[in-house]
Protein backbone atom coordinates (compact mmCIF):
# COMPACT_ATOMS: atom_id res chain seq x y z
CA UNK A 1 0.00 0.00 0.00
CA UNK A 2 1.26 3.37 -1.24
CA UNK A 3 0.76 6.65 1.01
CA UNK A 4 0.69 9.89 0.52
CA UNK A 5 1.15 12.06 3.57
CA UNK A 6 1.47 16.00 4.32
CA UNK A 7 3.25 17.18 7.25
CA UNK A 8 1.05 19.92 9.28
CA UNK A 9 0.09 20.51 12.52
CA UNK A 10 -1.51 17.27 13.70
CA UNK A 11 2.30 15.86 13.01
CA UNK A 12 1.05 14.50 9.50
CA UNK A 13 -2.30 13.66 7.82
CA UNK A 14 -2.68 10.38 5.29
CA UNK A 15 -4.15 12.08 2.27
CA UNK A 16 -4.56 9.24 0.19
CA UNK A 17 -3.54 5.09 0.19
CA UNK A 18 -3.40 3.22 -3.38
CA UNK A 19 -2.13 0.14 -4.76
CA UNK A 20 -1.20 0.32 -8.49
CA UNK A 21 -4.07 -2.07 -9.38
CA UNK A 22 -6.80 0.06 -8.34
CA UNK A 23 -7.85 2.84 -10.54
CA UNK A 24 -10.21 4.29 -8.47
CA UNK A 25 -7.50 5.37 -5.72
CA UNK A 26 -5.00 5.75 -7.87
CA UNK A 27 -7.28 8.73 -9.30
CA UNK A 28 -8.25 9.72 -5.76
CA UNK A 29 -4.62 9.99 -4.85
CA UNK A 30 -3.48 12.08 -7.95
CA UNK A 31 -6.15 14.53 -7.30
CA UNK A 32 -5.00 15.01 -3.91
CA UNK A 33 -1.55 15.21 -4.81
CA UNK A 34 -2.20 18.04 -7.28
CA UNK A 35 -4.60 19.49 -5.43
CA UNK A 36 -1.54 20.29 -2.32
CA UNK A 37 1.28 20.80 -4.78
CA UNK A 38 -1.34 23.98 -6.42
CA UNK A 39 -1.41 24.80 -3.10
CA UNK A 40 2.43 25.18 -2.59
CA UNK A 41 3.05 21.72 -0.96
CA UNK A 42 6.64 20.26 -2.70
CA UNK A 43 6.15 16.64 -2.56
CA UNK A 44 9.26 14.35 -1.64
CA UNK A 45 9.85 10.53 -1.70
CA UNK A 46 13.46 9.18 -0.39
CA UNK A 47 15.27 7.59 -3.05
CA UNK A 48 17.82 6.15 -0.78
CA UNK A 49 19.68 6.53 2.23
CA UNK A 50 20.18 10.01 2.79
CA UNK A 51 18.76 10.79 0.04
CA UNK A 52 15.57 12.80 -1.22
CA UNK A 53 13.91 13.98 -4.31
CA UNK A 54 11.15 15.91 -5.45
CA UNK A 55 8.65 14.75 -7.53
CA UNK A 56 6.16 17.25 -9.69
CA UNK A 57 3.83 14.24 -10.67
CA UNK A 58 2.95 11.56 -8.12
CA UNK A 59 5.16 8.42 -8.50
CA UNK A 60 2.77 5.23 -8.53
CA UNK A 61 5.48 3.06 -7.26
CA UNK A 62 6.89 5.23 -3.92
CA UNK A 63 6.15 3.44 -0.92
CA UNK A 64 5.54 7.18 0.72
CA UNK A 65 5.22 10.63 -0.96
CA UNK A 66 5.82 13.16 1.76
CA UNK A 67 4.36 16.84 1.39
CA UNK A 68 6.16 19.99 2.69
CA UNK A 69 6.54 22.97 2.64
CA UNK A 70 9.00 25.46 0.93
CA UNK A 71 12.15 26.28 3.66
CA UNK A 72 14.04 30.10 3.73
CA UNK A 73 16.34 31.44 5.96
CA UNK A 74 15.61 32.59 9.26
CA UNK B 1 -5.06 24.07 7.45
CA UNK B 2 -3.08 25.71 4.43
CA UNK B 3 -3.02 28.26 2.04
CA UNK B 4 -1.73 29.35 -1.11
CA UNK B 5 2.11 29.20 -0.42
CA UNK B 6 3.13 29.22 -4.74
CA UNK B 7 4.19 33.04 -4.25
CA UNK B 8 6.86 31.98 -2.01
CA UNK B 9 8.45 29.44 -4.61
CA UNK B 10 8.67 30.60 -7.75
CA UNK B 11 9.19 27.04 -9.87
CA UNK B 12 12.78 26.83 -10.79
CA UNK B 13 13.69 24.57 -13.73
CA UNK B 14 17.93 24.34 -13.45
CA UNK B 15 18.64 21.20 -13.77
CA UNK B 16 21.17 19.58 -10.86
CA UNK B 17 21.92 16.28 -12.30
CA UNK B 18 20.32 13.84 -14.87
CA UNK B 19 16.62 13.05 -12.92
CA UNK B 20 17.40 15.75 -10.04
CA UNK B 21 16.60 19.39 -9.17
CA UNK B 22 17.97 22.03 -7.80
CA UNK B 23 15.95 22.98 -4.59
CA UNK B 24 13.20 25.29 -5.92
CA UNK B 25 13.36 27.64 -2.82
CA UNK B 26 16.72 28.81 -4.28
CA UNK B 27 14.42 31.05 -6.53
CA UNK B 28 14.04 33.39 -3.74
CA UNK B 29 17.59 34.00 -3.05
CA UNK B 30 18.60 34.09 -6.66
CA UNK B 31 21.26 36.63 -6.10
CA UNK B 32 23.29 34.19 -3.79
CA UNK B 33 25.88 32.24 -5.37
CA UNK B 34 25.12 28.59 -4.71
CA UNK B 35 27.11 27.22 -2.69
CA UNK B 36 29.70 24.92 -3.22
CA UNK B 37 32.84 23.36 -1.13
CA UNK B 38 35.63 26.04 -2.30
CA UNK B 39 32.69 28.69 -0.71
CA UNK B 40 32.22 27.15 1.79
CA UNK B 41 35.91 26.89 2.79
CA UNK B 42 35.77 30.92 2.01
CA UNK B 43 32.88 31.50 4.15
CA UNK B 44 34.70 30.00 6.94
CA UNK B 45 38.03 31.56 6.21
CA UNK B 46 36.05 35.28 6.40
CA UNK B 47 34.50 34.69 9.15
CA UNK B 48 38.21 33.31 11.35
CA UNK B 49 39.31 36.73 9.46
CA UNK B 50 36.62 38.94 11.16
CA UNK B 51 37.43 37.29 13.97
CA UNK B 52 40.50 38.20 13.76
CA UNK B 53 39.93 42.11 13.15
CA UNK B 54 37.60 42.00 16.12
CA UNK B 55 40.22 40.79 18.53
CA UNK B 56 43.60 41.81 17.65
CA UNK B 57 42.81 45.60 17.62
CA UNK B 58 41.05 45.45 21.49
CA UNK B 59 44.33 42.71 22.23
CA UNK B 60 46.60 45.64 20.68
CA UNK B 61 45.06 48.56 22.35
CA UNK B 62 45.09 46.86 25.73
CA UNK B 63 48.94 46.08 25.20
CA UNK B 64 49.72 49.73 24.44
CA UNK B 65 47.60 51.29 27.08
CA UNK B 66 49.90 49.30 29.78
CA UNK B 67 52.94 50.16 28.29
CA UNK B 68 52.00 53.60 28.15
CA UNK B 69 50.77 53.96 31.72
CA UNK B 70 49.87 51.15 34.33
CA UNK B 71 47.08 53.13 35.66
CA UNK B 72 45.43 52.27 32.20
CA UNK B 73 45.15 48.92 33.32
CA UNK B 74 41.07 49.11 34.07
CA UNK B 75 40.55 50.32 30.78
CA UNK B 76 43.02 47.59 29.19
CA UNK B 77 41.26 45.24 31.25
CA UNK B 78 38.23 46.35 29.64
CA UNK B 79 39.66 45.98 26.08
CA UNK B 80 40.81 42.46 26.92
CA UNK B 81 36.91 41.68 27.82
CA UNK B 82 35.70 42.91 24.58
CA UNK B 83 38.20 41.13 22.48
CA UNK B 84 36.60 38.01 24.54
CA UNK B 85 33.09 38.92 24.12
CA UNK B 86 32.48 39.51 21.12
CA UNK B 87 33.48 36.27 19.74
CA UNK B 88 31.83 34.63 22.52
CA UNK B 89 28.88 36.23 21.30
CA UNK B 90 28.97 35.28 17.62
CA UNK B 91 29.40 32.07 19.20
CA UNK B 92 26.43 32.02 20.86
CA UNK B 93 24.42 33.21 18.10
CA UNK B 94 25.57 30.03 16.01
CA UNK B 95 24.84 27.75 19.16
CA UNK B 96 21.00 29.35 18.94
CA UNK B 97 20.10 28.15 15.65
CA UNK B 98 20.00 24.38 17.50
CA UNK B 99 18.28 25.66 20.37
CA UNK B 100 14.30 23.79 20.64
CA UNK B 101 11.38 26.01 19.61
CA UNK B 102 8.03 25.34 21.42
CA UNK B 103 6.30 22.50 22.04
CA UNK B 104 2.75 21.67 20.20
CA UNK B 105 0.66 19.56 21.96
CA UNK B 106 1.30 15.59 23.03
CA UNK B 107 -0.49 13.70 20.04
CA UNK B 108 1.00 15.75 17.16
CA UNK B 109 4.03 15.68 18.76
CA UNK B 110 4.12 12.03 18.86
CA UNK B 111 2.96 11.28 15.36
CA UNK B 112 5.61 13.74 13.82
CA UNK B 113 8.69 12.34 15.78
CA UNK B 114 7.90 8.49 14.24
CA UNK B 115 7.32 10.25 11.12
CA UNK B 116 11.06 11.71 11.56
CA UNK B 117 12.13 8.09 12.96
CA UNK B 118 10.89 6.59 9.81
CA UNK B 119 12.79 8.79 8.13
CA UNK B 120 16.51 7.95 9.94
CA UNK B 121 18.28 5.19 10.85
CA UNK B 122 18.56 3.64 14.53
CA UNK B 123 21.61 5.74 15.76
CA UNK B 124 20.10 9.05 14.16
CA UNK B 125 16.72 8.05 16.06
CA UNK B 126 18.67 7.50 19.64
CA UNK B 127 20.91 10.27 19.46
CA UNK B 128 17.50 12.59 18.57
CA UNK B 129 15.56 11.01 21.37
CA UNK B 130 18.64 12.01 23.68
CA UNK B 131 19.32 15.72 22.15
CA UNK B 132 16.75 16.90 19.93
CA UNK B 133 18.85 16.85 16.89
CA UNK B 134 19.63 14.24 13.92
CA UNK B 135 22.66 13.60 12.61
CA UNK B 136 22.80 12.73 8.58
CA UNK B 137 26.44 13.33 6.95
CA UNK B 138 26.40 14.91 3.78
CA UNK B 139 28.89 16.05 1.09
CA UNK B 140 30.50 18.95 2.78
CA UNK B 141 30.39 17.28 6.01
CA UNK B 142 28.44 16.35 8.62
CA UNK B 143 25.28 17.97 9.52
CA UNK B 144 22.84 17.97 12.91
CA UNK B 145 19.43 19.42 11.72
CA UNK B 146 17.44 20.97 14.73
CA UNK B 147 13.98 22.57 14.39
CA UNK B 148 15.41 25.74 13.51
CA UNK B 149 18.68 25.35 11.99
CA UNK B 150 21.30 22.61 11.54
CA UNK B 151 24.71 22.85 12.14
CA UNK B 152 27.42 21.51 9.83
CA UNK B 153 30.69 20.33 11.30
CA UNK B 154 33.53 20.09 7.98
CA UNK B 155 36.78 19.25 7.08
CA UNK B 156 38.64 16.03 7.57
CA UNK B 157 38.48 15.99 11.29
CA UNK B 158 34.66 18.05 11.60
CA UNK B 159 36.79 20.83 13.46
CA UNK B 160 35.33 23.94 11.41
CA UNK B 161 31.66 24.28 12.47
CA UNK B 162 28.77 26.50 10.40
CA UNK B 163 25.52 27.35 11.90
CA UNK B 164 22.66 28.11 9.34
CA UNK B 165 19.47 29.56 10.08
CA UNK B 166 16.85 27.98 8.38
CA UNK B 167 13.20 26.68 9.29
CA UNK B 168 10.17 26.21 7.16
CA UNK B 169 8.93 29.35 5.86
CA UNK B 170 7.35 31.24 8.35
CA UNK B 171 4.81 32.49 6.21
CA UNK B 172 3.37 29.57 4.81
CA UNK B 173 -0.07 28.78 6.49
CA UNK B 174 0.72 26.07 9.07
CA UNK B 175 4.02 26.74 9.26
CA UNK B 176 4.10 27.83 13.10
CA UNK B 177 1.88 25.34 14.05
CA UNK B 178 4.28 22.39 12.86
CA UNK B 179 5.44 20.14 16.14
CA UNK B 180 8.92 19.68 16.40
CA UNK B 181 9.86 16.40 14.47
CA UNK B 182 7.68 17.62 11.31
CA UNK B 183 9.57 20.94 11.47
CA UNK B 184 13.33 18.99 11.35
CA UNK B 185 11.98 16.66 8.83
CA UNK B 186 11.14 19.23 6.53
CA UNK B 187 15.16 20.77 6.95
CA UNK B 188 16.36 17.10 7.13
CA UNK B 189 14.43 16.40 3.39
CA UNK B 190 15.27 19.54 1.94
CA UNK B 191 19.12 18.78 2.74
CA UNK B 192 18.92 15.36 1.05
CA UNK B 193 17.40 16.60 -2.02
CA UNK B 194 19.68 19.34 -2.70
CA UNK B 195 23.09 20.12 -0.01
CA UNK B 196 24.32 23.04 -1.99
CA UNK B 197 20.92 24.32 -2.63
CA UNK B 198 20.02 23.49 1.30
CA UNK B 199 23.32 25.67 2.11
CA UNK B 200 22.26 28.32 -0.34
CA UNK B 201 18.83 29.09 0.85
CA UNK B 202 20.02 28.72 5.04
CA UNK B 203 21.03 31.94 6.45
CA UNK B 204 25.15 31.45 8.03
CA UNK B 205 24.93 32.81 11.54
CA UNK B 206 28.02 31.41 12.58
CA UNK B 207 31.58 29.97 11.45
CA UNK B 208 34.11 28.92 13.65
CA UNK B 209 36.11 26.68 15.91
CA UNK B 210 34.02 23.60 16.80
CA UNK B 211 35.23 24.28 20.46
CA UNK B 212 33.94 27.49 19.97
CA UNK B 213 30.46 26.41 19.54
CA UNK B 214 30.12 23.57 21.71
CA UNK B 215 30.46 25.37 24.56
CA UNK B 216 27.81 27.72 23.94
CA UNK B 217 25.55 24.83 23.24
CA UNK B 218 23.01 23.73 25.73
CA UNK B 219 24.67 20.36 27.44
CA UNK B 220 21.86 17.75 26.36
CA UNK B 221 22.73 18.80 22.82
CA UNK B 222 26.79 18.16 23.10
CA UNK B 223 26.73 14.58 22.46
CA UNK B 224 25.36 15.37 19.18
CA UNK B 225 28.34 17.50 18.60
CA UNK B 226 31.10 14.93 19.51
CA UNK B 227 28.61 12.11 17.68
CA UNK B 228 29.21 14.38 14.35
CA UNK B 229 32.65 15.06 14.90
CA UNK B 230 33.56 11.41 15.02
CA UNK B 231 31.44 10.52 12.50
CA UNK B 232 33.17 10.39 8.77
CA UNK B 233 30.70 8.52 7.45
CA UNK B 234 30.55 9.42 3.80
CA UNK B 235 27.32 7.78 2.72
CA UNK B 236 26.18 10.54 0.71
CA UNK B 237 29.03 11.37 -0.86
CA UNK B 238 27.58 11.48 -4.47
CA UNK B 239 25.52 14.02 -3.41
CA UNK B 240 25.65 16.98 -5.83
Amino acid sequence: MCRLIRMDHTGHSTLAEWTADDPQAVEAAVQAFRTEVERGYLAMVSTGPGHAEQVRELPLDAPLVILRLPISGG
Amino acid sequence: MTGDVNALVPGDEHVLAPGREVLPETAAVHWRPRVDERRLRNLGSLWTLTTVAHVVPFLAAGAVLMWLNWLALPVALACIAHAWVIPELYAQRGANVLRPRGRAAAEPERRSVGLLGDLVGHDARDLHAATGLVLEPGRFGTWLVGEAGALLLSGARRRRAYCYCVTVDGRAAGAAELPSGDRIAHLLLALRADEQGFATVANLSFSGARWRLRRRVPGTMRPAIDAAAESLDTRSIDRS
